[in-house]
């Protein structure tokens, strides 16, 4: 059976048409990772017999021509998401025995739209990472070159559908850990507007950044998961009452007429010659699909990173505070008394990319401290999502490159944090800036996926994804998978 | 920013975080370099720039004040390292 070569929409029409059963489809993708996943090592929970116990009753729905959207549909969810009677680790050794009590809102949305989990996926401990080589279960290996990174924090779900483990997967970003895992795997995923998706049961890093959406093959696969993921939640405080438009009814307008913007800043110092060369044959497909392009500028670019690195520590040593070896999470042996407790219990539990973090969150945080890192870098965050709204006067897409590099080597920049976090300079802006988002596949460098990514304005995911779309129906980059993979 | 081997100390009693005596170098030469990356935001005047805290600016819903949440105490302290009677058990704290 091939059926993994199939998109998520392909294959809920052939499960409508009665063609495959859930259970054969779920069952085919189990099979696989039993088969492939010791190669990548991008799972860290497979639990294959409340998958299969779920695609039986999916299947007795579509029997009766009932089910939802997505009814019968399998995915696999970052392991950052609660999942209720089911481990849930965030990467870390502090949550190694942490079974959630409860299920994260958009894990509930997708099962409630009649999705059908698989797995949970390996991902760098607490979302901080772009390698995925800061995970306490272990590195995971890009599909498509052994000894390379499949980028990070969300590097296990980015390789499981590389690998075709599953049709679509679900991620988080907080300043690129959707979009700079899909570009290093081929794929294509979105960061939604900040507010779009619940927060609710996502394990939290930086609560003012963090935003999850989805990894496919296809726009349109990652349209369908959108949908079923986006929307108000009364138990997120930031999310958001806009209405939520169909994401798949607008995706088969033309680009005539479109106006894309194309920053100076982002083929400055530092991006790849073969990245640039791939970005830049992407942007004579869209003149001839009818879009005008308008070279823009975004004057603070070069901040972002550098205001990333003061808001995003500041949060997470807020956020991560609540693991103290209390009431969940782990807890070292024989602690001499409550400091002992605390003090050990997260020098065990955390690795050593969460513990810079906190330290440095912890730092610009402190009496002192505070006025010159944590308020100057929000007047830089201001700074930098003014630029955004002053080229949205002009244009309605901004396009460049999703990461300054293809996929690197294991163990490259694992010895300096500063040049690890560079990997993230053209994906933070829209973080910090609460924009849409997206990365899709635009070529090859040495054999290794380019990333494209275009951004929009506050809630235009519907346009970021026709975008998508209409670039893919007018090239093949997408319909790539790795070899050897049958 | 250069931070020494005291100033780590220091920061890892705020986070109550443990550090070994060897790693205390090693960090502060790490965090050193990350200070004087963000240090780059200097180069521009902020000067009457409002803080953005937020995307959006969001303000605080406020909601009916009932009870929503069942009562789950046995599920939710299955996760605890230890309880007793209900509550989490901690090392004692008051002789």
């Amino acid at each position: 059976m091939d059926i993994h070569t199939k998109t998520l929409a392909e294959q809920a029409e052939l499960l409508k048409q009665k063609k495959v059963s859930s259970v054969e489809l779920c069952q085919h993708y189990l099979d696989r990772i039993e088969r492939l996943d010791s190669k990548f090592n991008s799972l860290i929970t497979v639990d294959a017999e409340r998958a299969l116990a779920a695609a039986k009753l999916s299947d007795e729905k579509l029997a009766k021509g009932e089910g939802e959207a997505l009814e019968g549909l399998p995915l696999i969810h970052k392991d950052i998401f609660c999942t209720d009677g089911v481990l849930t680790t965030c990467g870390s050794r502090m949550l190694d025995n942490f079974i959630a009590p409860y299920d994260a809102t958009v894990v509930q949305r997708l099962q409630n739209q009649g999705m059908v989990m698989l797995a949970k996926a390996n991902m760098d401990e607490f979302a901080m990472g772009s390698s995925n080589e800061n995970s306490y279960f272990g590195n995971v290996v890009n599909p498509w070159k052994a000894g390379t990174v499949p980028g990070g924090s969300s590097g296990g779900s980015a390789a499981a559908v590389a690998a075709r483990l599953a049709p679509v997967a679900t991620g988080t970003d907080t300043g690129g850990s959707i979009r700079q895992p899909a570009a290093f795997c081929g794929l294509s995923g979105i960061k939604p507007t900040y507010g779009r998706v619940s927060r609710y049961g996502m394990i939290a890093f930086a609560s003012s950044l963090d935003q999850a959406g989805p990894f496919a093959t296809t726009a349109k696969d990652c349209a369908m998961m959108l949908q079923g993921m986006a929307g108000f939640d009364e138990r997120d405080s930031t999310s958001s009452d806009q209405a939520v438009p169909s994401y798949t009814d607008g995706l088969d307008q033309s680009l005539e007429g479109l106006k894309i913007g194309v920053p100076a800043e982002y083929f400055a110092d530092g991006l790849d010659a073969s990245v640039a060369q791939a970005v830049e044959q992407a942007i004579e497909e869209f003149k001839k699909a009818g879009a005008s392009i308008k070279p823009i500028s975004l004057p603070n670019q070069g901040l972002c990173i550098p205001a990333y690195y003061v808001v995003a520590p500041a949060e997470a040593s807020s956020n991560l505070s609540r693991f103290d070896g209390v009431r969940f999470g782990h807890r070292c042996d024989n602690p001499v008394d409550l400091e002992d407790l605390y003090k050990r219990s997260r020098a065990e539990g955390f690795g050593d990319e969460v513990k810079r973090r906190i330290l440095i969150g912890a730092y610009t945080l402190s009496a002192g401290f505070y006025d010159a890192y944590y308020l100057k870098a929000l007047q830089v965050r201001r700074l930098i999502s003014d630029d955004f709204q002053k080229a949205f006067n002009d244009v309605d897409v901004i396009l460049g490159p999703t990461t300054p590099t293809p996929a690197f080597a294991m163990g490259d920049k694992t010895d300096d944090p500063v040049a690890m976090y560079l990997n993230d300079l053209y994906t933070v802006s829209a973080n910090l800036s609460g924009l849409p988002a997206m990365s899709i596949p635009c070529g090859f460098a040495d054999g290794l996926p380019v990333g494209l990514q275009l951004v929009t304005n506050h809630f235009e995911e519907a346009r970021l994804l026709q975008v998508a779309h209409q670039y893919q129906q007018i090239t093949d980059w997408h319909t790539r998978a790795p070899e050897g993979l049958d | 920013m250069a931070l020494k081997e005291q100033d780590i100390k220091d920061i890892a009693h705020l986070a109550r975080l443990g550090v070994d005596d060897s790693a205390l170098a090693p960090l502060a030469a790490d965090l050193s370099t990350v200070l004087s990356l963000v240090e780059q935001m200097n180069s521009v005047n902020t000067e009457g720039v409002e803080p953005m805290a937020h995307p959006g600016n969001a303000v605080l819903r406020l909601r009916e004040d009932t009870v929503s949440e069942p009562n789950q105490r046995e599920k939710l302290q299955q996760a605890a390292p230890a309880t007793e009677d209900g509550y989490f058990l901690v090392p004692r704290v008051i002789e």
